[in-house]
């Protein structure tokens, strides 16, 4: 068993949950609103080092009781140490973890991933959108096990679709300037920009 | 006056009503020339773009401000199909994530599977694979070399390269009869023992290779044009590369000393005598270095990997995990039982979950597998290397010039089938 | 000497040996200049794009064939090689790429995922481009040899030597996209992406 999982609970207390080991690998269960200082603390903390962020992503079971998580892969590059840190989601409720972009940036595309997937919100992401399936993408998210894999919809009404989208769809110049300052932005404007419309300004309408 | 005049006076220096040539008066400011951003877009059907990744391009003149990659146009759901396959059904699906080093990519599945299986593999199938993903390196950086050159404006190299691939092609022909999609490994061993001048071909190749890697060296490593469209393009410091979680060349051109096969050794990569290249500045030409040189490290290790091939199976002996010989599966019994249940059935997995990440030639694949105690993973996931390098592309090119945008982004080394997956 | 003019009859006109034999000669220049100069437009999305590659590189050398000039620009080409898979994101892509080519134009369908969907029947691949797409030349395998992706360019020239410029059916019309935004019926579509072989029984997961 990884030595920083007795570390952390003597640091964070209750908001480690359980810790187990899976083929060599320590897992540790992190409880959903800790989730960034526990990162934060185990980026920083000299004795830890856990610099290098591997993988986010995110485990459905098959079996429809037990939680949805979200996986974090750590790694410190200087002790060539690995530990998994887990959040465990109700994947009947509320989806939402904080994200972990401030504190690695390489969580950016990752979480973009895995919310375009499962359906994940990441508070605080900076610019959380579909990244591998269109923006207008209506059949819902794929790597749920609710969803079939061939898709909700039939071929044709897929071709259909997909032929209807607009090849050359971007982010308009606006959107572009204000993609910095996202996290000021108007809520229903947040909300018309996570659905794909696009340069549509309060002042242009 | 119209915006037309007004650009043709400040085009003309011009004569000014008497005849005196007019000059600009020293301290007046230029006119603003209402410069506007632009939006160009590349792709995803573009020859540079390595494939078709989409880049929206907003540009102050020729300076790039920001760069935004559209990805997805080459999302095939692998991960979502490996919950519907049994373990060795996915090996055929990993051939074609990252399609340039189809048998290195079989090697991690395996090893991932292997991992939650609990099984060891044999000492003959240890060294093969070492073969197999060292192969894998060599024709994944001779692509990268032939189509950055290109994108540079060399076409020779191109040529060169792909001649030394179509030479490796015809090892994994030999061996798998594929010459891409491979499929070279099973849970618990190989799907082939290499045929018998299999290790001739490639010792032939071993001592050929250097020649080929000096020409391309000699070509291009002091290339006036190279340089200059290379050194100090895209620079990122280590931190910055540490922090965007990048691996492989990438992170070591940036100066990381962090190499999968050394710092966590799989297939016994500790016992190999060969070393971990790393860059100093963290540009396009380190990168560039850094890709020529492991080559021939790769070659460094096949040689020694060729001496010490070891005589025995390559599969393990366990008739659960294995499917027996044709001819015993058509004789015998018991071997047509566990034929019929490892086809019908797939071989289970206990419950639990494994990583093992491997050194891609693109960075450190990872291939993470949950499982519920079924034949089928509930989840396979793959942690894709060229993916998480590209997410550090805008911050790259952000300042740079447009062509040089065209450098950083081959030099990511991308492979589209396994960022969009 | 009467038997020959019998035989040339040219499209429901009166039989005459003269303009029979010239509209021969004018199909055989133009056919043989358009099959022998062919210019591919490179639709290269995978694993096949890299055998296309490997096709055009030294050793296998399809400049041999007249394709010495690649088109990366759809109104400089002739020829839209589909190189690899199509999901669905990249499917207005292709169209609008066929679209822009000028006529006479040709497809191939290189390797079984342009051609089917291959392996990846799932939510996020097209079934076959020709749900897309008209597509003339199928090139089956994953992915095909280069000596396969030449033989099929070898059948395009066949078909395009066997075409005529004197037929007064429309040839090579503009297949445009219908009212409901589909270039085949619905239903033709929906039996075309059918599961078929052995994905048929891979619906279950556990």
């Amino acid at each position: 068993m990884n030595p920083s999982v007795d570390a952390l609970r003597a640091t964070f207390g209750t908001a480690i949950g359980r810790a187990l080991e899976s083929c060599g690998d320590t897992i540790v269960y992190v409880a959903r609103d800790a989730l960034l200082d526990v990162m934060a603390w185990l980026r920083d903390t000299p004795e830890q080092a856990y610099d290098y962020l591997v993988d986010v992503t995110a485990v459905e079971y098959r079996d429809r009781e037990r939680p949805l998580e979200v996986v974090y892969g750590l790694r410190s590059l200087a002790r060539r140490a690995d530990l998994r840190v887990k959040v465990e989601l109700d994947p009947q409720g509320d989806l939402t973890v904080n994200s972990v972009v401030p504190v690695w940036r390489g969580a950016d595309w990752l979480e973009r991933e895995a919310y375009d997937m499962f359906g994940i919100t990441f508070q605080g992401h900076p610019d959380l959108r579909r990244i591998l399936m269109w923006e207008t993408y209506t059949e819902g998210f794929p790597l749920r096990k609710d969803f079939p894999l061939r898709g909700r919809f039939s071929r044709a009404e897929q071709v259909r679709q997909a032929l209807a989208a607009h090849p050359e769809a971007h982010y308009s110049m606006e959107e572009l300037s204000i993609a910095e300052a996202y996290e000021e932005l108007p809520a229903d404007m947040k909300e018309r920009l996570r659905r794909g419309e696009h340069g549509k300004l309060p002042d242009s309408e | 006056m119209s915006k037309r005049t007004v650009e043709l006076e400040l085009a003309t220096p011009g004569v000014d009503a008497r005849g005196e040539p007019l000059r600009v008066p020293l301290g007046v400011a230029e006119p603003d020339l209402g410069t506007e951003h632009m939006l160009i877009n590349i792709g995803p059907q573009h020859p540079a773009t390595h494939g078709v990744l989409r880049l929206v391009v907003e540009l102050d003149g020729e300076t790039v401000v920001r760069v935004i990659p559209h990805l997805g146009y080459l999302h095939s759901g692998f991960e979502k199909l490996g919950e519907y396959r049994h373990y060795n059904q996915i090996i055929p699906l990993t051939d074609r994530t990252d399609y340039l080093s189809p048998m290195a990519n079989n090697v991690g599945f395996a090893l991932a599977a292997e991992k939650l299986m609990g099984i060891t593999i044999t000492p003959r199938c240890t060294v093969l694979r070492v073969i197999a993903c060292e192969m894998s390196r060599i024709i994944s950086h001779m692509v990268w070399l032939g189509t950055t050159s290109i994108d540079l404006g060399a076409f020779t190299p191109f040529l060169w390269a792909f001649q030394e691939r179509e030479r490796i092609y015809n090892l994994q022909e030999m061996w798998t009869g594929a010459r891409l999609t491979t499929s070279v490994t099973r849970v618990g061993g190989m799907m082939a023992d290499v045929p018998d001048d299999f290790v001739a071909g490639l010792r032939h190749f071993t001592r050929t290779f250097p020649k080929t890697l000096s020409e391309i060296d000699r070509v291009l490593t002091r290339n006036a044009v190279w340089v200059g469209r290379t050194q100090g393009v895209g620079v990122l410091t280590a931190a910055e590369a540490i922090n965007h979680s990048l691996s492989g060349p990438m992170l070591r051109a940036s100066g990381v000393a962090y190499d999968v096969r050394k710092d966590k050794p799989y297939l016994d990569y500790e016992t190999y005598d060969f070393d971990v290249v790393v860059g100093e500045h963290g540009d396009v030409y380190d990168r560039y270095l850094v890709r020529l040189e492991e080559c021939s490290q790769a070659n460094r290790i096949l040689q020694q990997a060729l001496d010490r091939l070891p005589d025995g199976p390559v599969n393990i002996a366990d008739p659960r995990v294995i499917l027996p010989p044709k001819s015993r599966a058509m004789n015998d019994m018991e071997a047509m039982i566990y034929h019929f249940k490892q086809v019908m059935e797939g071989v289970k997995a206990p419950v639990g979950e494994a990583y093992v990440g491997i050194e891609n030639p693109k960075g450190e694949l990872g291939t993470y597998l949950v499982s519920d105690g079924t034949a089928k993973p509930v989840r396979w996931r793959i942690r894709p290397p060229s993916f998480i390098n590209l997410s550090a592309l805008p911050r790259m090119a952000a300042g740079h010039l447009l062509s040089d945008l065209i450098a950083i982004n081959a030099s990511v080394d991308i492979v589209m089938g396994e960022v969009d997956r | 000497m009467k038997h020959v003019i019998e035989t040339k009859t040219v499209s429901g006109q009166s039989p005459n040996y003269l303009l029979a034999k010239f509209q021969d000669l004018v199909d055989w220049a133009v056919n043989s200049s358009r099959a022998n100069s062919l210019w591919p437009m490179p639709f290269g999305t995978a694993c096949c794009a890299i055998e296309f590659m490997a096709t055009a590189a030294s050793r296998y050398d399809f400049a041999r064939f007249g394709m010495e000039r690649q088109a990366f620009s759809p109104r400089q080409a002739d020829v839209l090689i589909c190189a690899g898979r199509l999901p669905f994101k990249l499917a207005p892509v292709i169209r609008r790429i066929y679209d822009q080519m000028p006529q006479p134009k040709w497809v191939i369908s290189m390797g079984a995922c342009a051609s089917t969907g291959g392996i990846f029947d799932n939510y996020a691949m097209v079934q076959g481009i020709d749900t897309i797409v008209p597509v003339d030349v199928y090139v089956p395998g994953c992915p095909p040899r280069p000596e396969g992706l030449l033989y099929g360019v070898l059948l395009l020239h066949k078909k395009i030597k066997g075409e005529s410029l004197f037929d007064h059916v429309p040839r090579r019309e503009e297949q445009p996209l219908d009212d409901r935004g589909l270039r085949l019926p619905p239903g033709e579509i929906d039996e075309i992406s059918e599961p078929f072989g052995n994905s048929v029984h891979q619906f279950r997961s556990a």
